[in-house]
């Protein structure tokens, strides 16, 4: 079960559901008794074309794309099936199209989804929702993947009748922070309202004005505030919810498209990164029924602006005499090795993010233990805690606090007090910060400014990074492949959709440079060739691989609630 | 009103419902109606059992009077008492919006206690304890000649609780619309009087028997039907089952307009006198002297009939095998099963006629402003369709009518019937198919008209 409720799930039938026989353009196939006539052609490859339906949300039946032909087993005089030579039943087909989104699968139920009948109806409807369209199609946001200019194309004319003036509607309509509609080119579907009230809560949405007319409103006096409300955008079959974030911003068809995981809070909602030379566009939801289902809230959705941020670290670098010297990785890594090595592991603390792939985790742990030897380095991760919603977000701000956790770095934060009175008390003099900002974690920059040693290693440039002696740039989320596990325990991959802008570096190449410098194990350079690594030393990942995690992620077994 | 006496007795009208409507002195005070023997068949419906009443309905065979004609009894049977938990809600549709369509206010207007008596009896046998008048906004004074009603048969415990001392209790609250038709589709209606905009609910699932007024179990009847209900538990299911004719039984209040000389409302019998009778005889025949060229039978949303048409026609014979007949426009006999074998209905019993002045495209442009206006624009095909066919009926009429319209028009019309979400889908586009079937000429001829007008001031 996704981590949010969904108010309908017309995709899924329980697993107790029984088999019945279902006639699918001549084909008998057997599916769940209960399972929405769209699921049955799609579990068989086929395609029942459709705009309002959406498998989460309430059945509204407007649209009517979804005509399909229904048949019934013809029942004899005994009011039993008749059945014909192999023993299936006869069917008898009704002379009026049904809706395939309001019928759901029973025993002996026949389904057309091609025949004359049916074309007849999918070109009809198409013809009806082009009248009035604006065909914005050269600078619509929804161009390339709009179900409009797909249906048009596959069950479309391809010419019109339509010889009237076209209805005029509002066009950029203010409808909430973050979300723009065009009335004009919005097909009524209605997924948005459904959307608004039964999964965000923020009933705000309807439709005003009458017949031809209609258009899609925001109630008087209200706006679409939510922080699910880019969803919209996405459910939105057409180019008339657009986010303000994306508008205008790039073609789609130019995105490349990486699937990642959002790392704004623990819940992980799976993602779609897309991306085009080097920058990264937005982020869409991908759907993972065990995690975030179809949706990802607004927030994590634009979390990942920071990234191209003008506050970048691009150089890795020294300080010295207060100024930052640009210098070599492999030369800047061989000295911050001899640095940490030359300290008594006592006084070295470790500032380390659950925010880090498990991958790069694993490698601080190895670095610790290559330092430590007998004694014990202070290791501590930053907790970020906000407000659950009751939706996705949790409240633990973090996406991996629970690897950390696995891989035995840090106390979830519990002991991060102890830095300070450690470094005060003058136990600890060398810090190393990973992406994390020791003065945002509660150390006075007095206190660092003392320090004989500060590494820091991230990607935006804070109070840390400013009197670091050592500055080594990280790679975002976009720009490496590792693992997190989520608030569930469940295990998912995010992966490389940008290259590091400039010179900085991926974060288990900064990690494994240090280590081989310390005369430590090459664990490899990329994400899969330590997460094999890994896995056969941490029981929590025991005979997992990279490959198996796949797309929509693994739980661990011993991770779950 | 026919003038009795200029009638011969076949043609003199069979009141029942207006029985005293329009009888000098007949107010709609509840003293009146009592004097006239008001909510007697409620004391008798009340000692009656609920199942009783609605095998008595069954037996009388009384069919819908709000356009589909379909078979109360079967409709109020759909309820299972013995399984349902929910309440029962009964809804009557006084929205009376179709087009052609005055009969249910008069009932309303000069006798509402009919239809409440009709209504508690109703309420009752579905042992509603809540029930609605659901009434077209424009008719604002009967609404409040409802809501005085009401108030009179509270008064005399009729309504309220321990109804009479039976122990039944209801209450019946009178709603008003705000002035759409759609809002007269009965899960329009149920819509919107939760509260919400009239959008008809998809069916299936929801049939208002299973899951209506709140998703409980819901009859939605009409006025007439609501006040035969009265006439059947006072005279019995079996005798009302005799007034007609098979299967369309009991009276029929017609609602004339148009070109005929006395237009305005006649009851009969079911079947008891002819499209022709009514028209040349009843209503005294075409105005100025003029030829009949149509009629649309059951209100606008019925196909349009021309003058001249013949009609196969399957009729019962004695032996009770049937047989085919031919049978001339004149000759149908107002009732519901041959009016649909005409090809049309007799819906709400709006007959609308034209006579040979009329422009045919013209009045189809007309109607077909109203449906434009009227569809809820909830469903793809109508809400598009509707105004489309609009536009090119207005552009036609206007002089800018092309070749291809026709066909054009016919194309459309049949891309809407039978894929929308409710009936208004028929209903908007059987009158453009059946005017472009049954008078294409008239539409090939306004485009021939634009096209000779066009090279002539090109020629100029
Ligand atoms: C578009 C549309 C409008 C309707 N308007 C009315 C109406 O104004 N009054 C009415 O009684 N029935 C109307 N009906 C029929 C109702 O849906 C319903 O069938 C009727 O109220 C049932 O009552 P009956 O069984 O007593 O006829 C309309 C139906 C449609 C499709
Ligand atoms: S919504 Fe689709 S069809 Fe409409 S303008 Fe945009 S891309 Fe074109
Ligand atoms: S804005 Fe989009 S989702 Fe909302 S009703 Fe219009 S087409 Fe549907
Ligand atoms: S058929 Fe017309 S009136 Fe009925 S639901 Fe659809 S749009 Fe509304
Ligand atoms: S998807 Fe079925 S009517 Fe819209």
């Amino acid at each position: 079960m996704a981590l949010i409720k969904n108010p309908f799930d017309h995709d899924l039938t329980p697993a107790d559901a029984p088999l019945v026989h279902v006639q699918l353009d001549g084909q008998w196939v057997e599916v769940p008794r209960g399972l929405n006539v769209i699921e049955v052609a799609r579990r068989f490859g086929k395609l029942i074309p459709h705009y309002c339906y959406h498998p989460k949300l309430s059945i509204a039946g407007n649209c009517r794309m979804c005509l399909f032909e229904m048949g019934t087993p013809k029942l004899g005089p005994d009011r039993k099936p008749i059945l014909d030579a192999e023993g299936r039943p006869v069917l008898q087909w009704m002379p009026r199209p049904q809706i395939a989104c309001a019928t759901t699968a029973f025993e002996g139920i026949g389904i057309r989804t091609n025949s004359p009948l049916v074309e007849s109806c999918q070109e009809g409807v198409l013809e009806f929702l082009l009248l009035n369209h604006p065909l914005d199609c050269p600078i619509c946001d929804q161009a390339g993947e709009c179900k409009l200019q797909e249906y048009a194309f596959d069950y479309g004319k391809g010419r019109s009748r339509f010889g009237e003036e076209k209805v005029k509607k509002p066009k950029r309509v203010d409808i909430g922070p973050r979300i723009l509609l065009d009335d004009e080119r919005c097909i009524l579907c209605t997924r948005c309202i459904r959307f608004a009230r039964e999964l965000a809560g923020e009933d705000c949405l309807g439709i005003t004005e009458r017949g031809g007319y209609n258009r899609l409103s925001v109630y008087p006096d209200k706006r679409f505030t939510s922080n699910y409300s880019l969803n919209t955008a996405d459910i939105c079959p057409v180019g008339a919810l657009t986010t303000k974030d994306f508008r205008f911003r790039m073609r789609v068809w130019f995105l490349k498209e990486t699937e990642s995981i959002c790392v704004d809070c623990a819940t992980g909602c799976n993602v779609t990164v897309g991306s085009r030379e080097g920058i990264v566009y937005r982020l869409t939801p991908r759907v993972n029924e065990a995690v975030n289902s179809h949706w990802m809230c607004d927030q994590g959705r634009l979390g990942f602006h920071p990234i191209h941020s003008k506050h970048r670290v691009l150089e890795p670098g020294r300080r010295a005499d207060g100024r930052l010297f640009p210098g070599e990785w492999p030369l800047l890594l061989r000295q911050v090795a001899e640095a940490l090595r030359k300290l008594d592991p006592s006084s070295l603390a470790l500032l380390v993010s659950a925010r880090m792939t498990n991958e790069e985790l694993f490698l601080v742990r190895q670095l610790r233990d290559l330092l430590q030897g007998d004694g014990e380095i202070f290791t501590e991760v930053v907790p970020r805690k906000g407000k659950a919603d009751g939706l996705l977000r949790s409240d633990d701000l973090n996406p991996n606090s629970r690897g950390a956790r696995i891989l035995g770095i840090g106390t979830d934060g519990e002991r991060l007090p102890e830095l300070r009175k450690g470094i005060e008390e003058g136990k600890i003099r060398a810090l190393f910060c990973l992406h994390e900002d020791a003065a945002g974690a509660g150390v006075p920059e007095a206190l660092l400014s003392g320090l004989v040693l500060l590494v820091w290693q991230g990607i935006l440039a804070d109070r840390s990074s400013e009197i670091a002696h050592w500055v080594l740039p990280g790679a975002s989320f976009a720009e490496k492949n590792g693992t997190m596990v989520n608030r569930a325990g469940r295990l998912q991959r995010i992966q490389q959709a940008i290259p590091t802008p400039g010179r900085a570096k991926e974060d288990i190449r900064i990690l494994r440079g240090l280590i081989l410098a310390l005369g430590g194990e090459d664990f490899g350079q990329s994400g899969p060739e330590v997460f094999a690594k890994m896995a056969a030393r941490i029981p929590a990942f025991q005979g997992l691989s990279w490959v198996g995690v796949g797309n929509q992620g693994v739980t661990l077994p011993g991770e779950v609630q | 009103m026919a003038e009795s006496g200029a009638l011969t007795d076949r043609l003199r009208e069979h009141r029942l419902i207006l029985r005293y409507a329009d009888e000098p002195g007949y107010s709609q005070d509840i003293d009146c109606y009592l004097r006239h023997g008001g909510y007697e068949q409620l004391r008798k419906a009340l000692s009656m059992d609920p199942a009783a009443i609605v095998a008595e309905v069954k037996a009388s065979g009384l069919r819908g009077r709000g356009g589909a004609g379909f078979p109360t009894g079967t409709k109020w049977g759909f309820i299972d008492h013995t399984k349902n938990r929910k309440p029962v809600y009964l809804l009557c549709n006084a929205d009376e919006s179709e087009p052609g369509t005055f009969k249910d206010r008069q009932i309303i207007y000069k006798d509402p206690h009919q239809l409440l008596e009709g209504m508690i009896i109703a309420s009752y046998a579905n042992r509603a304890h809540l029930a609605y008048i659901y009434i077209r906004g424009e008719m604002v004074r009967g609404a409040q000649i409802l809501e005085r009603a009401l108030a009179e048969a509270r008064a005399k415990n009729f309504l309220g609780t321990n109804i009479l001392g039976s122990g039944y209790d209801l209450d019946i609250f009178v709603f008003r619309g705000a002035g759409a038709y759609i809002c007269g589709e009965e899960t329009g209606l149920i819509e919107s009087l939760e509260g919400k905009r009239a959008y008809p609910r998809i069916k299936p699932p929801y049939f208002p028997a299973a899951l209506g007024l709140y998703l409980c179990p819901t009859i939605v009847n009409n006025v007439e039907t609501l006040c035969n209900v009265k006439h059947i538990v006072e005279m019995g299911g079996a005798a009302f089952a005799k007034i007609g004719t098979p299967n369309n039984t009991g009276t029929r209040i017609w609602c004339v307009s148009g070109d005929v000389r006395r237009p305005g409302y006649y009851e009969y019998d079911c079947g008891a006198i002819t499209l022709g009778e009514l028209l040349y005889d009843v209503c005294g025949g075409i105005r100025d002297g003029n030829r009949l060229k149509a009629v649309i039978p059951g209100g606008s949303s019925a196909k349009v009939l021309r003058a001249g048409e013949i009609y196969r026609v399957q009729r019962k014979k004695p032996d009770g095998s049937a047989e085919e007949i031919e049978m001339r426009l004149e000759d149908l006999p107002l009732d519901f099963d041959t009016i649909a074998a005409s090809g049309s209905m007799s819906g709400s019993g709006g007959v609308i006629v034209m006579d040979h002045t009329r422009d045919m495209v013209e009045c189809l442009s007309n109607l077909s402003a109203f449906y434009a206006h009227e569809s809820c624009g909830q469903c793809t095909p109508c809400r598009e369709g509707a105004l489309w066919m609009h536009k090119i009926l207005r552009r036609m009429v206007g002089g800018g009518a092309r070749p291809e319209d026709p066909q054009l028009l016919l194309d459309v019309s049949g891309q809407i019937a039978g894929r929308t979400i409710c009936a208004f889908g028929e209903a908007c586009s059987w009158p453009v198919e059946s005017f472009v079937a049954k008078f294409r000429e008239e539409f090939e001829a306004k485009a021939t008209a634009a096209q000779e007008s066009e090279s002539l001031s090109r020629a100029c």
